[in-house]
This record gives structure tokens, C-alpha cells and sequence, in this order.
């Protein structure tokens, strides 16, 4: 079932990943003894001549235990998984590492309007780089992404990095990931966010060192004028 | 002081008598008999729209932008001779979920089967308050025609989900919904209103009108299920209907609740809605357990194994929903703080349901069963609700919420939940109970037809979704060939797509049968199954008054089965 997931490349995907694969390992145990039950008791109980049901109601200790038992067993799974899952949260969504890069996202019906830093490395600097739809990063470092909205909610979803967040308009959520494996990633809506919400995607551009590095050059060459520029003929503004 | 049930003060008076003529009979009637009817028959009307907007949904998403058989009916606007455009997708999908929770489910598990069963199954004539339940039909009459309406004014109806997030919802510019937003709110809380004069009515009902002898611990598990239902239902819709005068606030007069620019907060409506929303979903769970409840001991003539525990779980169960959530909003923008409070006692909540699911496996045990259609479709009830319970558990884990929100796999999962009773559990109790409503047997080769092509079907189409989510199909998106990510998943959508409609189809079966039973039916015995509780004391269907010259007396718990001495012992006493 897992095997339908895209194939990872994030840093943090992998936990993810195997808390699933470890979720439904117990789960598919629960489906596979309940389901068991109830065939073998279909089977074994039907009506036949002679034979009498057995009256029993459950109430003492001693009968109900048949049900309580599982119950407990259950309960301790529960804290087994809330547990797992705590640790996996906390590294996630818990205080992000320190940024290597910082990138601005924002949603707008319907396109994503990404702002990269120039050669300056801030964001909201007069050298930052405008762009609909295409955001690039350097794989190996972590990436901060400051998330807004300007109209609605929306929800940035890449699911090859088992990232997703939703973007609130008054709101600047910080979200972090870091990139395994360079090469390009779908980025889409996760939020119902008006008749153009499918179809609001965009691409994840992930560059080798050397590569970023070439980009870093095309985009803002040595020498070159220092003004807010844009890509792909975006009209994003902040 | 309330007047304790089991004293004389019940149901001594002869109520007034039966009307004569043919609008108070059959129309504006205070019977609880007819008025469950009436609430029957608006939620089979919703169910067949509902229905047909899955259809059209599924055929959407693995054809997108063809055109769509049995849709050249539908005007312009919202299709263009049979084809259709992402913003009447999106009226689709939010009226899909709409219509299927509150005026399908909630109207059939509590409206029909709450109202028929309720006072037949504690011993009372009616309802304590039969002009105040008339009242709740007609409120609900009157909220389906206004959401029928929003679909034919300018602008066409609700298309911002049937959560109705906003500022998408509070903003015509955002949909280029006008009217039809306003009026899906007015719907929606003239529902609330018809189920809150239920609820009332429920409640009353079971603390006041039970018969002699029918103690809190001999009420049949229905009964429990349709009142816990109705307090969990009264508990957490208040919120909610602020949270909807805010949102018509907000579209009538710019108030602003939800508008960040104006000071307001969006998340604001997340929390309302959900506070409501997964309370709800025990309001709809609970009867259709409760008719598994019922049905498994007659047809394994054993008594239900650990009815308290049953009832004790429920009441805990309803309980943790209320601290549960913001497990809708794991990635919403709410602080973390928050996050693994809720993923915990959202996965507790597996606890109690366990037990209940443990209890009703149990109640196979040792069993001499038979399986006629009402005993296959609670079983099928059962299995599929396993199903949902076990998914859920990924969706409570907050970290593989991450990837799974918004995508298919919650779609699939919470099918798996919602349809184990709405539809399974409720198809069970029509089988079983259309004998004593109409005083008509079912067909029985027709009802397995449907039940195999329902279990089936159902399962075929359900199962192949959980593996479109996780390959990353999001919720509500009109159109999967749009992503690069999804081109892969197409073959499997539209497999999912032949298996629904082939699911739809399956259920023509039980419209024949309804409407061949109801007119040619084999006249029903006063007790076809021959089962314990107190509706089949009386004939098929009841008189009037339910009981005619006579006081029902209870004189022992309904699941008395298989006892030392009798092959059944009913809970009322034989003259």
C-alpha cells in the first residue's frame, strides 16, 4: 500500500514515511483479527439443527474481560503511536532549524508567488527575485519559507517532501524543509480555494550546489543592475 | 420535578383520537409514525440528489471536461449540455457533502428511524411534544426547498465546501457565488433548528413517556444511542450557529468576524465548525450502531454481549468528542502547543469504539445464526465501520496528517465511517423494521442482490481510493489530469469511477423492492423476527396510539435471549 507514495526526498520525509509504514502495521494486525472473527464466527455459528445459542449477556468481570482485555491492548497502542508520533511532530513542525536560505511563498488565486533572496541573502531586499509558479532552492540546506495569503486559505502542498501548510492571509506561518535529492517537485493547493483550485501549481526547482551556484550567477550576474526582477513574466508583488 | 416514568403518570391518558381526514392524516400530522415517514421519505429524495452529485463527481475526475451521460438535462449554467466547468465542480462537491450529512443521514438515522422507534420501543404513544415534532419536519421541509432554490438563482449555489471556510465563504468576489452562499447558511440553519426541536423531543420523550417497568438499564440500545445523539447534537451545534450568524454577518453587512484586514480571523470559523463537526459525527454513528445493536441479538438469538459496557463507551465516547477537534486543523495554522493534545485524545478515542466494535464481535460468539437481508447489512454495517475506525488512526496521528490531509485518503476514510451507518446500518433497519412501518415484508432475493452489490461495490470503490490519496491526490480538485504527480493515478480513478456508478446502480434494487413491497409485499406478521423488544408487542404497523386499550408493561431487558428455560423471553409481559 505504502509502495503508492511518491518517492521521498526530504530530510524529514523518511520519518514520516516509516511512522505510516509502522501505523499501519498495528492497523492491519486490528483488520486482520477482527475481520477473522467475524467470518470463523459467521461460519461456526450459523444456524443448524439442534444446536442452541449460548445465553451469555457479558456482564460479569470474568465474561467481559473477553472485551476489556483487547480494549487495554488497544489503549497501550495508543499511547505507542502518540508517543512515536510526538517525537516526529516536534521534529517537523516543532522550532525549525536555523536557515540556510530564505524564501517567501504566497498564496493568490490561483497562483503561488515565490520571492527569492538576491545575492544579499534577505528577503524583502531590493535585489530579491519575483517568480509565478517556479521556486528554486539548493539541495542540502535548510529552507525557511515564510507562507502567506492574500485572499483566501490556501494549502502548499509538495508531496514528494511530505510538506504541507496552509497559507492564511494575516498570517506569516513559518514552514521548513530541506531537499535530498535535486531535481524538480510538483508544488500544489491543498485547500479548496475557488474554481481555480485545480490546477494552482507550480514547480519546485532543486539544484545541486553546482547548479544553484550557475543559477545564482544567471539570475543576478556579477556587475549587474541591483533591482527587483521577475521570472517568467510574473507580476508577483509581496 | 420531573414525573418519574415508571409511575402512573405515563401514558394513562388516551391521546387524541385519530384524525380523519387526509392533509392532518397524512400531511400535517402530529403521529410520530407518519412524521418518521415524512422524515423517510426527505431523506430518500436527498439521498438519490446526493447521489446523482457523486455521479456526476466521479465521472468529473476520471473523464474531466467530457461530456457526462444523464446530464444534458441539466441547464446552463451549471453544465454546458452535459459538460461541466470547475465552478459548478465545486457547487457539486460542497453540495454532495451538504446534502449527504444533513439532509440525508441525519434525517433517516434520527428524524426516521429516532421518531418510529423511539416511543415504540419505551412503551409511549407518541412523542411528548407531537405538534412540536410536526413542527421539526416542516422546518426541515422548508430548509430542503431553500437549498433546492440556492441552486436556481444568479450566480448558482454554495461552492466553498461544505465547511464553508473562510474568507472563501464570506466574500462573493472569491466564488462568484452571491445568493446561493446566503441561502446554503439559511439552509443549513433551518436544519439545525428542525434537529434541535428533535433533540428536545428525543430527550423529553425518553426521560418522561417510558411505559411501567422500562428502567433506564432495560431501555433497548437504540434508545440510548438516539438520546445521546440528541445531547451530543443540542451540546455542540450552539457554537456552530454563531459561527453561521457571523459568516451571514460577514457577507450581509461586512462585519468582518473572519476578515484579518478588519481585525478578524479566519481560524475562528475552524474552530466553531469543527467544535460542531466532530461531535456530529457521533450524532450520525450512534443510531446506526444502535440498529446493529438491535439486529445482531435477534438474528443470533444472544443477548447483546455487554450492553453496559456498550452504553458506558458510548457515553465516554461522546464525551472525547467534544476535546477532539482540532484534529481537522493538525496544519491549519494553529500554534503547536495545541497540536498533540488533540492528536492524543483523538487516537484515544479508538478506546470506547473498540470496545463497542469488541462487544458486537462478542455478540457473535456462541451464536445460532440466521442471515436474512436486515443481519447481512448489519454485518456489512460492522465490517465497513472497522474499516473507518482503523484509518482514522493515521488521520489522528498529527504527523501523517501532514501528508494525508486534504487528500483522497481522508475522502476514502471517512466514506468508510459515515456510509457504515448511514447507508449499511440504514439499510439494515429499513429491512428490518419495513415490516412494522408499511405492515409489509421485503423481498428477500432482492434484498440480497443489494446487499451483495452494495457490500461489494462499495468496498471496490472505497478501498482503490485510500491508494489514490496516498499517492497524493488532493480533495476537491476538479480535475487530476491538471498535475503531473497524479497522471499515474487515472487508470485507478477511473476504475473507482466504473465501481460507483456500478454501486449506484446496485441500488435500484432497493428502490424496486421499496416500491413493490409497499404496494404486493407479503403482509407482515405483528412480529416477523420474533424479537424481544416492545414494537413488535403491537401489530404491523401499530394503531394510532400504538397500543390501543392497552399498557404496555416491562418486565425485563430486551436482549433476553437464549435464557435457561425459554428460547426468548420478551421484555413485555404476555396476557
Amino acid at each position: 500500500m505504502l509502495d503508492w507514495l511518491p518517492e521521498n526526498a526530504s530530510t524529514y520525509g523518511g520519518e514520516i514515511d516509516s511512522l505510516f509504514s509502522f501505523i499501519y502495521g498495528l492497523v492491519a494486525v486490528w483488520f486482520v483479527i477482527t475481520h477473522a472473527l467475524i467470518l470463523f464466527f459467521v461460519i461456526r455459528y450459523r444456524r443448524r439443527e439442534g444446536a442452541r445459542a449460548v445465553g451469555v449477556h457479558g456482564h460479569t468481570l470474568r465474561q467481559a474481560a473477553w472485551i476489556l482485555v483487547p480494549t487495554a491492548v488497544v489503549l497501550l497502542l495508543d499511547v505507542w503511536i502518540d508517543a512515536r508520533g510526538a517525537r516526529v511532530w516536534e521534529l517537523i513542525k516543532g522550532s525549525p532549524p536555523a536557515a540556510e536560505v530564505e524564501v517567501g511563498v504566497n498564496g493568490r488565486q490561483f497562483n503561488w508567488e515565490f520571492r527569492h533572496p538576491g545575492p544579499d541573502g534577505r528577503l524583502g531586499s531590493e535585489d530579491d527575485l519575483l517568480a509565478d509558479n517556479t521556486l528554486h532552492v539548493p539541495v542540502g540546506r535548510v529552507v525557511l519559507v515564510t507562507l502567506t495569503s492574500s485572499d483566501v486559505v490556501h494549502s502548499l502542498f509538495i508531496p514528494h517532501l511530505r510538506l504541507k501548510q496552509d497559507a492564511l492571509p494575516g498570517r506569516r506561518i513559518p514552514v521548513w524543509f530541506e531537499v535530498t535529492r535535486a531535481g524538480e517537485y510538483e508544488i500544489v493547493c491543498a485547500e479548496l480555494c475557488g474554481f481555480g483550485h485545480s490546477g494552482m501549481s507550480g514547480r519546485l526547482i532543486a539544484h545541486t550546489p553546482e547548479s544553484y551556484e550557475s543559477w545564482l550567477k544567471e539570475t543576478w550576474p556579477p556587475g549587474g543592475p541591483i533591482a527587483a526582477r521577475t521570472e517568467e513574466g510574473g507580476s508577483a508583488t509581496p | 420535578m420531573i414525573p418519574r416514568a415508571d409511575s402512573a403518570a405515563a401514558g394513562v391518558h388516551v391521546p387524541h383520537p385519530e384524525p380523519r381526514g387526509f392533509w392532518r392524516r397524512y400531511v400535517f400530522s402530529t403521529d410520530h409514525k407518519t412524521i418518521a415517514k415524512q422524515y423517510l421519505g426527505i431523506g430518500l429524495f436527498w439521498a438519490v440528489a446526493g447521489g446523482f452529485a457523486a455521479y456526476l463527481i466521479r465521472w468529473q475526475l476520471a473523464w474531466p471536461g467530457e461530456q457526462v451521460p444523464l446530464a444534458a438535462w441539466i441547464p446552463e449554467p451549471m453544465m454546458f449540455g452535459g459538460h461541466m466547468g470547475p465552478e459548478f465542480y465545486n457547487v457539486l462537491v460542497t453540495m454532495h457533502g451538504t446534502i449527504m450529512v444533513f439532509f440525508v443521514a441525519m434525517p433517516i438515522l434520527l428524524g426516521a428511524f429516532g421518531n418510529f422507534l423511539l416511543p415504540l420501543m419505551i412503551g409511549a404513544r407518541d412523542m411528548a411534544f407531537p405538534r412540536l415534532n410536526m413542527l421539526s419536519v416542516w422546518t426541515l421541509t422548508a430548509a430542503s426547498l431553500v437549498l433546492l432554490a440556492s441552486f436556481f438563482v444568479p450566480g448558482g449555489a454554495a461552492a466553498s465546501g461544505w465547511t464553508a471556510y473562510p474568507p472563501l465563504s464570506a466574500r462573493p468576489e472569491y466564488t462568484g457565488v452571491g445568493w446561493g452562499q446566503d441561502l446554503w447558511i439559511l439552509a443549513v440553519a433551518l436544519e439545525f433548528a428542525s434537529f434541535l426541536m428533535g433533540g428536545i423531543n428525543f430527550l423529553v420523550t425518553t426521560v418522561n413517556m417510558r411505559a411501567r417497568g422500562m428502567t433506564f438499564a432495560r431501555l433497548p440500545v437504540m434508545v440510548w444511542m438516539q438520546s445521546t445523539a440528541a445531547i451530543v447534537f443540542m451540546l455542540s451545534v450552539g457554537p456552530l450557529i454563531a459561527a453561521a450568524v457571523m459568516l451571514l454577518m460577514d457577507r450581509l453587512a461586512g462585519t468582518g468576524f473572519y476578515a484579518p484586514e478588519a481585525g478578524g480571523q479566519p481560524l475562528l470559523w475552524q474552530h466553531l465548525f469543527w467544535f460542531f463537526g466532530h461531535p456530529e459525527v457521533y450524532v450520525i454513528l450512534l443510531p446506526g450502531v444502535g440498529i446493529i445493536g438491535e439486529i445482531l441479538p435477534v438474528f443470533c438469538r444472544k443477548p447483546l454481549f455487554g450492553y453496559r459496557y456498550i452504553i458506558g463507551a458510548t457515553l465516554a465516547a461522546s464525551a472525547l468528542s467534544f476535546f477532539t477537534w482540532a484534529h481537522h486543523m493538525f496544519i491549519a495554522g494553529i500554534r503547536n502547543l495545541l497540536v498533540m493534545p488533540f492528536s492524543v485524545t483523538t487516537i484515544l478515542i479508538s478506546v470506547p469504539f473498540a470496545l463497542i466494535v469488541f462487544a458486537l464481535i462478542a455478540t457473535l460468539w456462541g451464536a445460532s445464526m440466521r442471515f436474512p437481508t436486515p443481519m447481512l447489512f448489519a454485518l456489512g454495517a460492522l465490517s465497513v465501520f472497522v474499516m473507518g475506525g482503523l484509518t482514522g488512526i493515521f488521520n489522528g496521528s498529527a504527523p501523517v496528517d501532514i501528508y494525508l490531509h486534504d487528500t483522497h485518503f481522508i475522502v476514502a476514510h471517512f466514506h468508510y465511517t459515515l456510509i457504515s451507518v448511514t447507508f449499511f446500518a440504514s439499510f439494515a433497519g429499513l429491512y428490518f423494521w419495513f415490516p412494522k412501518m408499511f405492515g409489509r415484508m421485503m423481498n428477500e432475493p432482492l434484498g440480497k442482490v443489494h446487499f451483495w452489490m452494495t457490500f461489494l461495490f462499495f468496498n471496490l470503490t472505497f478501498i482503490p481510493m485510500h491508494l489514490v490519496g496516498i499517492g497524493g491526490m488532493m480533495r476537491r480538485i476538479a480535475d487530476p489530469t491538471q498535475y503531473e504527480l497524479l497522471t499515474g493515478l487515472q487508470p485507478l480513478n477511473r476504475m473507482i469511477t466504473v465501481t460507483a456508478v456500478l454501486l449506484l446502480a446496485g441500488q435500484l434494487a432497493l428502490v424496486v423492492n421499496f416500491i413493490w413491497s409497499l404496494l404486493r409485499g407479503t403482509p407482515a406478521l405483528d412480529d416477523p423476527w420474533s424479537s424481544n423488544t416492545l414494537e413488535w408487542s403491537t401489530s404491523s404497523p401499530p394503531p394510532h396510539d400504538n397500543w390501543g386499550r392497552r399498557e404496555p408493561l416491562v418486565v425485563r431487558g430486551p436482549y433476553e435471549y437464549s435464557q435457561p428455560g425459554a428460547e426468548r423471553l420478551p421484555q413485555w409481559q404476555v396476557d
